[in-house]
């Protein structure tokens, strides 16, 4: 009896195969493991069928708390997706398929990941983008990584406004190496340029930035640029991709290598991911890139055609000399993140970053009408913005909770003496009837 | 196939959006705006889809074609996995970090501890991580794990190697050399493993770590593993165990039993979850008790009332290896595959997998050069020297295969065999499927003898043939100019 799930063999196929081999049993074939080294417990469940399976899935998802109005941010943001991207991503040719390690048979997957590229190069206005890392924080600290490859120095200067996640996951990856990593503390949401200038000088590899940042604040960094290319250091900017429908682009203000986050693209929240990470630079730094690169070839009849290319970075060519470790990135959330920039199109994507900042702006006027709220005024923002309240924000938010509203994100766990700072995201998808409930409920919370 | 540039027209809309239902705002300072809009396409919703739908239709795979490729498990992906994610999509992860968050996160927290429980059980180990996003990120991290574990016992000045057999992945000595260790590489002996008498040599007390893939690349259980980890131990050096091929081994062998510390799995290979053209992945990390104080933050832990909670200050914690709780979706679709299998489906997957690979070995010896010459678990690798006599490569036969509208196993790894075809069937194949695809390797073994130049000119039946891979390097087209 066949009672395995994906096995297809009947018992008679089995024994014929068994003597194709030449063993008795399948059992035999397992000799090759000592038998004092073999497997004494194993515990786990008995199987189900596919119906009972899905059913204890949609239990498991029903335990969360659904239908929550999301005004949080934090790196993943709720955006619109296209019921064609989960379609075309969704067609087995390309989800069901490897790395395109044989490139005649994989045109489908190095043509996308060829249009991805250029689509990430146009919109962050860099000369070279690979074909995707894992998330904006792995992003961060690859592009360090290569910071310190390209300038032969040990040190990088962390602006304290970059999302503090990030900046966790890239003093991770720093960990273990000779590298010092220095954070300067955030002043009124903006980076400190004074402190900033007091630390640079020629032994520093790169500063990262991140725009607009943790507080929700934009900024110019091309005075920055310059400042950091006087002394060969680089400039990394780790930027929000739906903004860049309307700001400046990290090309524009001379930034070195450009960082971030693609779940914004096309990738839904599922709980943190897969989302991908992205990666781009100026043209020169490609033999430092970190993972995969698509690149345009011809085949002998002079037949356009796409392969994976300057392979001899990689670790399955380089091993311990490789640019990055990285071999599975996240190629179909790349994919998503393709389809979704061309369903959008061109001014798709400057009308969605538009209103995203018009619902963001309205929600703050509506909030800083509260009694005892104001909003941080130092720069101006996109579609998040600081408030401070008159009150602990931590509180208010696990009350509006109660209430399936997701407030936003209290700052007090991640700058000292922020207590009463809330971050509040305002995307397209929150309606102003939205908008307005979360001012009402957040009033009730701030004067009770 | 055009591009989808190519098909742009100024002013073409897609997607249409909603109407915006709040006031405009005051513009932004113009220093702060981009000076011309992104050079996206501009595309009809139906042109977009036509490109993809015919996009998808120049790859091979899985559900298209046999995809015998070696060391990366390339098994059947269960449909209802797909329907089981998708029920998590609106979960934002900030939430479980918010003040009095966890509670509204219950399901996808608790799911990532059960997860954890279960791959625990299955590799004998005390407790898992799920955040590193892919089996070199859950490298990079065990070896960071290894790391930490010597700098708390005053060591990280002395530690200063990382021990890999010559036959190991890539990304072994990677994320070894990412993670700040020297690699010292052991060559492999005639009986297809780490030669024990100069990993004997090259041990001392300065090796942090020793990085084994058992069952290695050329599908072969390791017999001296125990000594091997005994012999680790007594240097203090930790035993990384690389789950690639985990397939082979469910609830025959635990790698925690045989002396491995650390140990990562990877979901896409040996759980079911689809490989999406290169990513993502996942790659959840497994310790033994001593590292559990470094694993990565927040970690997922329950309370005496089976709440699950997030623990987010451990001092000794090695910090975070991914934002926030690692590619959740690609776990919910492996947690799903466990539980729908269960105990006795995961060891008939491992059974079936070994039957399949030693199938197509003993059927394909007789063509193809074998160098190790034994039973395997469930890859063989194979020599095309035999057909190198005729001029004719692996890469040749690979190419042949795909005329065959086959996806070509693996060629020209494991480094250590010359012209290797890593061929590696896993369980969810037929014996139908498997006959064919060694009669169609027969006939590249029979045609480089009568017919070489076939196989050099192949594949014709693709979109397009062999391309120029020294043009791509040289000319550096990488992003199309608009």
């Amino acid at each position: 009896m066949n009672d395995s799930h994906y096995c297809p063999h009947t018992p008679e196929e089995i024994q014929e195969m068994l003597s194709a081999i030449g063993v008795a049993s399948v059992e035999e074939l397992f000799s090759p493991i000592p038998s004092e080294l073999r497997a004494k417990t194993f515990n786990l469940p008995p199987g189900l069928s596919e119906f009972e399976t899905f059913d204890k899935m949609k239990s498991i998802a029903s335990d969360n708390g659904g239908g929550m109005s999301a005004f949080v941010g934090g790196g993943f943001y709720d955006h619109i997706i296209p019921a064609a991207v989960d379609h075309l991503s969704g067609r087995a040719e390309f989800y069901t398929a490897y790395t395109p390690y044989q490139p005649e048979c994989s045109q489908g997957t190095l043509q996308a990941l060829f249009e991805y590229q250029t689509a990430i190069c146009r919109l962050t206005g860099m000369g070279v983008s690979n074909a995707s890392l894992y998330d904006g924080g792995t992003a961060c600290a690859e592009a360090a990584m290569m910071a310190l490859r390209i300038t032969g120095r040990n040190k990088i200067i962390v602006d304290g406004c970059v999302n503090p996640f990030s900046r966790q996951v890239l003093k991770t990856y720093l960990y273990n190496l000779d590298v010092e990593v220095i954070e300067i503390a955030p002043l009124d949401g903006l980076l400190n340029r004074e402190e900033l200038a007091g630390m640079l000088d020629e032994s520093v590899a790169a500063v990262l930035v991140q725009n607009p940042n943790f507080f929700g604040c934009v900024d110019d960094f091309t005075a920055l640029a310059q400042q950091v290319h006087a002394l060969d250091a680089l400039l990394i900017a780790s930027v929000y991709p739906i903004s860049l429908g309307l700001l400046a682009t990290p090309g524009e203000m001379g930034v070195d290598i450009t960082v971030g986050d693609g779940q914004s693209l096309g990738n839904p929240l599922s709980f943190g991911g897969p989302s991908f990470g992205f990666i781009a630079a100026k043209k020169a730094h490609i033999r430092n890139m970190p993972g995969r690169i698509i690149g345009e070839t011809v085949d002998k009849q002079g037949r356009r055609g796409f392969v994976l290319t300057l392979q001899a970075r990689e670790q399955h060519i380089k091993r311990h000399k490789a640019t990055s470790n990285i071999c599975s990135n996240q190629g179909l959330c790349a994919l998503r993140g393709l389809i979704f920039l061309s369903a959008i199109g061109r001014q798709g994507l400057v009308d969605m970053a538009r209103m995203n900042r018009d619902k963001a702006e309205y929600a703050k006027a509506q909030l800083v009408s509260i009694p005892g709220v104001t909003a941080l005024q130092s720069a101006a923002t996109f579609n998040e913005f600081t408030i401070f309240l008159p009150k602990p924000a931590d509180g208010v938010v696990a009350e509006l909770l109660r209430k399936d509203i997701i407030a936003g994100v209290p700052l007090g766990q991640y700058y000292q003496g922020s207590e009463n700072c809330l971050v509040v995201t305002v995307t397209e998808k929150r309606s102003r009837k939205e908008i307005d409930l979360l001012v009402k409920e957040l009033e009730v919370a701030v004067c009770n | 196939m055009q591009l989808i540039y190519e098909q742009s027209v100024n002013g073409r809309r897609g997607v249409k959006l909603p109407v915006s239902d709040v006031p405009s705002a005051a513009e932004l300072p113009e220093n702060l705006l981009r000076r011309e809009s992104a050079a996206l396409p501009e595309v009809s919703e139906l042109d977009l889809v036509r490109h993809f739908t015919n996009l998808s239709r120049r790859n091979y795979s899985l559900d298209t074609n046999f995809y015998p490729l070696g060391s990366c498990t390339m098994k059947y992906n269960a449909k209802v996995l797909e329907n089981a994610a998708a029920l998590f999509a609106p979960f934002h992860p900030m939430t479980a970090l918010l003040p009095g968050g966890v509670e509204f996160c219950q399901g996808s927290l608790g799911m990532l501890y059960d997860l954890g429980q279960m791959l625990a059980d299955i590799t004998g180990m005390d407790e898992v991580t799920t955040q590193p996003l892919a089996g070199a990120h859950g490298e990079m991290t065990g070896i960071l794990l290894i790391a930490a574990y010597h700098a708390a016992r005053g060591n990280k000045a002395k530690k200063k190697y990382v021990v890999v057999p010559d036959s190991s992945h890539g990304t072994n000595p990677a994320s070894a050399s990412i993670a700040g260790y020297e690699i010292i590489t052991v060559p492999t002996a005639s009986y297809g493993d780490m030669d024990i008498e100069l990993f004997k040599k090259a041990m001392n007390d300065e090796v942090a770590a020793v990085m084994m893939t058992c069952p290695n690349t050329l599908g072969l259980f390791n017999p001296h593993i125990k000594e091997i980890s005994d012999i680790a131990h007594s240097h203090d050096a930790l035993m990384y165990y690389d789950g690639a091929n985990l397939n082979a081994i469910m609830g025959k062998v635990k790698p925690g039993d045989v002396g491995f510390d650390v140990i990562h799995v990877n979901l896409h290979k040996t759980f079911g979850t689809p490989h999406g053209g290169g990513g993502p992945g996942a790659g959840p990390v497994g310790v033994k008790k001593e590292l559990i104080p470094f694993l990565p933050q927040p970690r997922i832990v329950m309370n005496d009332d089976g709440q699950f909670l997030l623990e987010d200050q451990k001092a000794a914690s090695i910090g975070r290896t991914a934002n926030f709780f690692g590619n959740f979706s690609v776990m919910a679709k492996a947690y799903a595959y466990i539980i729908m299998l269960g105990r006795d489906g995961l060891i008939r997957v491992s059974e079936q997998a070994v039957l399949n690979a030693n199938y197509i070995k003993e059927r394909l010896k007789a063509y193809y050069d074998l160098p190790y010459d034994m039973t395997c678990m469930h890859e063989c690798v194979f020599s095309a020297s035999k057909q190198l006599e005729h001029g004719v490569h692996a890469i040749d036969v690979a190419k042949f295969l795909i005329d065959k509208g086959y996806h070509p196993p693996t060629v020209y790894f494991p480094l250590i065999v010359k012209e290797a075809i890593m061929i590696e069937p896993t369980e969810t194949e037929s014996k139908a499927t498997l006959d064919a695809f060694i009669d169609v390797m027969i006939e590249a073994a029979m045609t480089a003898e009568t017919n070489p130049q076939l196989l050099h000119d192949a594949p014709v039946t693709t979109p397009v043939g062999r391309l120029d891979e020294t043009k791509a390097a040289r000319e550096q087209n990488v992003c199309c100019i608009g």
